[in-house]
């Protein structure tokens, strides 16, 4: 028995030390790889990492009054962004919502359709915002429209994998009173699952605008307008004053909508938490 | 109604063996039998919970097995059913869910904006009233004991306007108080609105004090099938079969003495024999 212990442990031993002589050495021939692709060095870029940073502040600074300004310049931009980040979360959740009914057990759907629809979540989750909204705005041109079907896109595939998790854990009886009563299937959803699964849609649907804002800023850079595209041109023509401008805004709008909606979804989970049923 | 040579199996499992039966009149029917004898299935097989594997069930002149979509659901609002746990939904008030008995005579966008009528509103306060619970008509389901809850599925169930009611196992999880208000309360659904309830139920004195007809059940067959006043203890032995220690005081569910009837329901009982 105790022999036996011992070999156990031991064996656990070896592959600890292993799995972390491994780990050293992907680490190791990364950083090595990486270093003979670059330009420069790693350790001599490394002193200059701070420059630019420093360099927009200054400029900012040199600026003076005239700093203020720029926010309200701006504003209409960061609006842009926001507004692409709400309507592809909305479009994008309201997918997730019916696709991820549509691959939900025990809600009488047919049984070779849910993984199929699985299968399209995955897919859809499975291409980044930027790559598709490269695509489309080659497609349709640069304008807010391709970028927000991009990440109501990608945001339906990514809520819809949420939302079938909420799905699998419902509780079937109130459905099947419905059903019982002789409700159609679009009366037993909104009766028996909405109820049950609103406020951890509602839980995730914040978590994702969050997410989302960020992605609707990045995909300025490709050309999809808001304030990701005045930062990528001031940055481009060595603005200073207004890119730190630019940062300041992305920066706190991103803030307030993180700590607003982790508040609300505090107040969400709390209210709910009491009842199991 | 005409139940003819009703099957269910689950893979090799026969859960219910060629049951058949007839209820011509109004009928106050008891089932009973152990667990895993078929009784569960058999009530939803009636109210299409669960899709029979073969047999027929005749009322007014259709099969009733053999619908499908829109008169499935049609026939399913006509056979209310009460569940053991309610199959309320916890989270929505009293009166809504009570008006939710309707949602197979409104259109699927009303409901989806859940747009109910004066009409509607009216009735289901009356429907609660009728159980005495239309006090709590705006408290959430979920704040609600069981017994008040299992009044408010009864109450769903009369907002069907059923022309039948299925009550599976409907006091299994009530303390005794409320067991005997929801009975007293299925049995004067029968006795007003002459309604045939067709009930499962775990306690053979239960059966024997609401109930007229009994049919007992034992691994899926029927094995009697007769008025309360034949259910003999010999009988139950049969059905449950069990040895000669079945002693049906330690599972009754009945306040006071177990072979004491309620005086009121008796007295029902006596002013109304059973309709047979």
């Amino acid at each position: 028995m105790t022999d036996a212990l011992i070999r156990l442990e031991n064996q656990r031993r070896l592959y600890t030390g292993l799995g972390l002589v491994i780990a050293i050495a992907i680490l190791v021939s990364g950083y090595q790889s990486a270093e003979s692709l670059n330009s420069g060095g790693f350790v001599q870029g490394l002193s200059k990492f701070f420059d630019y940073p420093s360099q927009i502040v200054r400029e900012a600074i040199a600026k003076g009054p005239e700093f203020w300004p720029l926010f309200p310049r701006f504003f209409p931009a960061l609006i842009e962004t926001l507004n692409i980040a709400l309507v592809a979360t909305l479009i994008g959740g309201l997918l997730a919502m019916i696709l991820s009914l549509a691959a939900t057990r025990n809600l009488d759907v047919p049984d070779r359709l849910i993984p199929v629809i699985r299968r399209i979540m995955d897919i859809m989750r499975a291409f980044p915002e930027l790559i598709i909204a490269l695509f489309l705005i080659f497609v349709l041109g640069a304008s807010p429209v391709p970028a927000a079907i991009a990440v109501a896109f990608h945001t339906a595939g990514a809520l819809g994998k949420l939302f079938s998790e909420i799905n699998e854990n419902i509780d079937v009886k109130q459905i099947e009173g419905l059903k019982a009563t002789g409700a159609s299937w679009i009366q037993r959803v909104r009766y028996g699952v909405i109820p049950q699964v609103l406020p951890n849609y509602t839980s995730y649907f914040l978590l994702r605008l969050e997410i989302n804002v960020r992605a609707s800023a990045i995909l300025g850079f490709v050309g999809a307008g808001g304030i990701g595209s005045e930062l990528a041109r001031s940055i481009g023509w060595g603005d200073g004053a207004i890119t730190s401008a630019l940062f300041l805004m992305l920066f706190a709008t991103i803030v307030i909508i993180d700590q607003l909606s982790s508040a609300l979804r505090r107040r969400l989970t709390v209210a709910t938490g009491g009842h199991s049923a | 109604m005409q139940v003819q040579a009703l099957n269910k199996t689950f893979g090799s499992n026969v859960a219910v063996n060629d049951i058949s039966f007839n209820v011509d009149t109004p009928q106050m029917i008891g089932i009973i039998g152990r667990s895993g004898a078929g009784k569960s299935t058999l009530l939803r097989m009636l109210n299409r919970l669960t899709d029979a594997t073969s047999g027929e069930v005749i009322i007014d002149g259709r099969n009733i097995l053999a619908l499908r979509g829109k008169e499935k659901r049609a026939w399913q609002r006509d056979c209310a059913m009460i569940f053991q746990q309610f199959n309320l939904v916890p989270r929505l008030d009293v009166i809504t869910n009570v008006m939710l008995g309707r949602l197979n005579r409104h259109s699927t966008l009303k409901s989806v904006f859940k747009v109910f009528s004066t009409q509607d509103i009216e009735d289901g306060l009356a429907a609660l009233d009728r159980l005495g619970i239309a006090e709590k008509a705006l408290e959430r389901v979920e704040n609600l004991s069981g017994g008040q809850q299992q009044r408010v599925a009864i109450a769903r169930g009369l907002m069907q306007q059923p022309k039948m009611i299925l009550a599976d196992e409907p006091i299994a999880s009530l303390d005794p108080l409320s067991a005997e208000i929801v009975m007293k309360s299925l049995r004067e659904i029968h006795d007003r609105d002459q309604l045939t309830v067709i009930c499962n139920l775990h306690t053979l004195d239960t059966a024997r004090t609401y109930c007229s007809r009994i049919i007992g059940m034992r691994a899926g067959e029927m094995v009697f099938d007769g008025p309360a006043s034949e259910l003999t203890s010999d009988v139950a032995r049969e059905i449950y079969g069990a040895d000669e220690d079945l002693n049906e005081a330690v599972t009754s569910t009945s306040l006071g003495a177990p072979h004491s009837v309620p005086s009121d329901v008796s007295h029902q009982s006596t002013a109304n024999p059973a309709a047979i």
